[in-house]
């Protein structure tokens, strides 16, 4: 059977997890198996949906009300061997990143992170991933009898249908080794890896004082906000929007580019983003060449145009 | 306190990217090797700082992999490290990586084990936890932050949509990014004393390999942009809607 971990953020079961759900389901029935889900922690929604997604059977640990790695690594690999999983499953998220790594070694399961696309099953179990910052794919063999996946946060479609899961809740408690003092939001509950939309702006915007109107753009689209290299470096925008090769990699399905040339750093980090728009006044700006739509313009001309197009035909 | 760095070797970040062998191999002919940068940038320099701080650490450096990655263990050197180690073994397998590692860790009786957030080649982000799971250590990943009280670690970690203050005492492998420390340059005076500083080169625990690189491909090209004119942004909307479907 595939097991699937799903995130869930203060209760909210995020968008990347139905992603990973619908991907893990996908694997199941590839493989002639079935697929269930496995939570940890309260959720403020009926589990029982999940199965309009495709798994049969929801395990819920419940107890736990904060993140940690170490413990949960114990509670999702207990299961998996509990349950004979086949493949077990996660989003490449913030925390599956962490829980992936370590749940493999203790099924000391060969582990791919970053898969972008459903394993290849005709010889062995061969998992295609992105590689160099998005410059490349890889495609990788398991070679254990149990296999461990994340998924690419944007990078397999949720699919919707009908169907009701069995919730089994088991109580459990942890003892966590990390303490947790305090923690602070500042973007709301979304990622920019697992934005749809992300409006980015580089040294053409000219200083910090001029972000209202990306801002704008943003509010408008629903979109992550993000920045190039010098901007973070500058200290105008915060380090976590820095987007490229030494930031965060991101592959939304609309990345729209302002006053950033595209060095080949930045690029690497956007480039799997399914559609790309660049406004750059520079005609011979780089980026135009890894675009679909572009615009040769003054940024602080278009910008606030284009807002008031989205929101005229909204 | 013991501070292991954990140093990867990957092209420099404007290497080209192309494959040899009916695209088994990546080509590295003419690349220049650097040190993973985060692993550089964040990972060695908050460690060099905490030892600025407190001459008593001892910053220990190790890279798994094939003599190649003896001048960036020198570089990582003359930035501040005091001994590096370099397990004798070339593997693209991140258990067998991790595996060689864990096994420094526990020989070495290190308190503090600093990684980059992922490699930028690999970009599998998993060593970091790999190497906590087998030495059943705690592990704060994606940290922008990290204070030393004692031995007590105090690391700022990304989370969905903001930040949270961690707490745990050592032994803990910390994984850095962006934020916990600036790129520095290796003086003279650091380059010249890295030259005498002990590179111990140590062979490798027998492991097997959990996974294999099967082939690498590029993504598809891209079908050349579509410019619309700075005064018909409408003309976008309406391609971004009806031809891209996705606004």
């Amino acid at each position: 059977m595939i097991l699937i971990y799903a995130d869930n953020i203060n209760g909210t079961i995020k968008k990347s997890s139905l992603e990973v759900i619908t991907y893990g389901v996908a694997i199941g029935k590839q493989l002639g198996t079935e697929a269930q889900a496995i939570v940890v922690g309260a959720v403020n929604s009926d589990l029982s949906e999940l199965g309009k997604y495709g798994v049969s059977t929801v395990h819920q640990l419940t107890g736990p009300d904060t993140f940690d790695a170490q413990a949960f690594s114990k509670l999702i690999a207990d299961k998996a061997t509990e349950l004979d999983a086949s493949v077990v499953v996660f989003s490449h998220s913030l925390m599956g990143k962490a829980l992936a790594a370590r749940v493999s070694v203790r099924l000391k399961a060969g582990l791919v992170t970053g898969a972008v696309a459903l394993p290849d099953t005709t010889s062995g179990f061969v998992v295609k991933k992105s590689v160099f910052s998005g410059k490349a794919f890889a495609n990788i063999r398991i070679q254990t009898p149990v296999k461990v996946i994340s998924l690419n946060p944007n990078a397999y479609t949720v699919a919707v249908g009908e169907g009701e899961a069995n919730v089994m809740a088991t109580p459990v408690s942890i003892q966590p080794a990390v303490k947790v003092i305090s923690n602070s939001k500042s973007s709301g509950d979304r990622t920019l890896t697992e934005s749809e939309i992300v409006v980015s702006a580089g040294r053409g915007m000219k200083g910090p004082e001029n972000w209202g109107m990306i801002e704008e753009l943003a509010d408008v689209l629903q979109a992550g906000l993000a920045c190039s290299r010098p901007v973070a470096d500058a200290h105008w925008r915060p380090h976590h929007e820095h987007v490229g090769q030494t930031g965060v990699a991101i592959a939304p399905n609309l990345y729209i580019a302002i006053g950033i040339s595209g060095a080949i750093q930045h690029l690497a980090g956007v480039n799997r983003s399914k559609v790309i728009v660049v406004i750059n006044k520079d005609p011979e700006a780089p980026f135009f060449k890894a675009a679909d739509y572009g615009i040769v313009g003054d940024a602080f001309e278009v910008v606030p145009k284009l807002t008031a197009a989205l929101k005229a035909g909204a | 306190m013991k501070i292991l760095v954990c140093i990867s070797k990957t092209p420099d970040t404007t290497a080209k990217i192309a494959f040899t062998d009916n695209n088994t191999k990546y080509d590295a002919n003419g690349v220049q090797w650097i040190i993973n940068p985060y692993d550089e940038w964040y990972a060695l320099v908050r460690a060099i700082e905490l030892k600025e701080a407190d001459a008593s650490h001892a910053i220990h450096l190790i890279s798994v992999g094939n003599a190649d990655a003896e001048p960036i263990l020198r570089k990582a050197l003359a930035l501040g490290g005091d001994e590096a180690i370099r397990v004798n073994i070339d593997s693209d397998d991140a258990y067998v990586i991790a595996t060689q590692i864990a096994t420094v860790v526990k020989d070495g009786g290190y308190d503090l084990i600093l990684t980059g957030k992922e490699t930028i080649d690999h970009n599998g982000s998993s060593l970091g936890g790999m190497v906590a799971e087998m030495l059943d250590l705690p592990y704060i990943s994606l940290a922008t932050k990290l204070e030393m009280d004692g031995s007590v670690a105090k690391a700022t970690r990304e989370i969905d949509g903001g930040q949270e203050l961690d707490e745990v005492a050592t032994p803990v492998v910390i994984s850095a990014q962006k934020g916990m420390a600036e790129a520095r340059i290796p003086n003279m005076r650091g380059i010249m004393a890295a030259r005498t500083k002990p590179l111990k080169v140590v062979e490798p625990a027998a492991c097997e390999a959990l996974t294999a690189t099967v082939s690498f491909e590029m993504p598809p090209a891209k079908a050349g942009v579509k410019l619309v004119a700075p005064d018909q942004v409408e003309e976008l909307v309406r391609l971004l809607r009806e031809e891209a479907k996705i606004v």
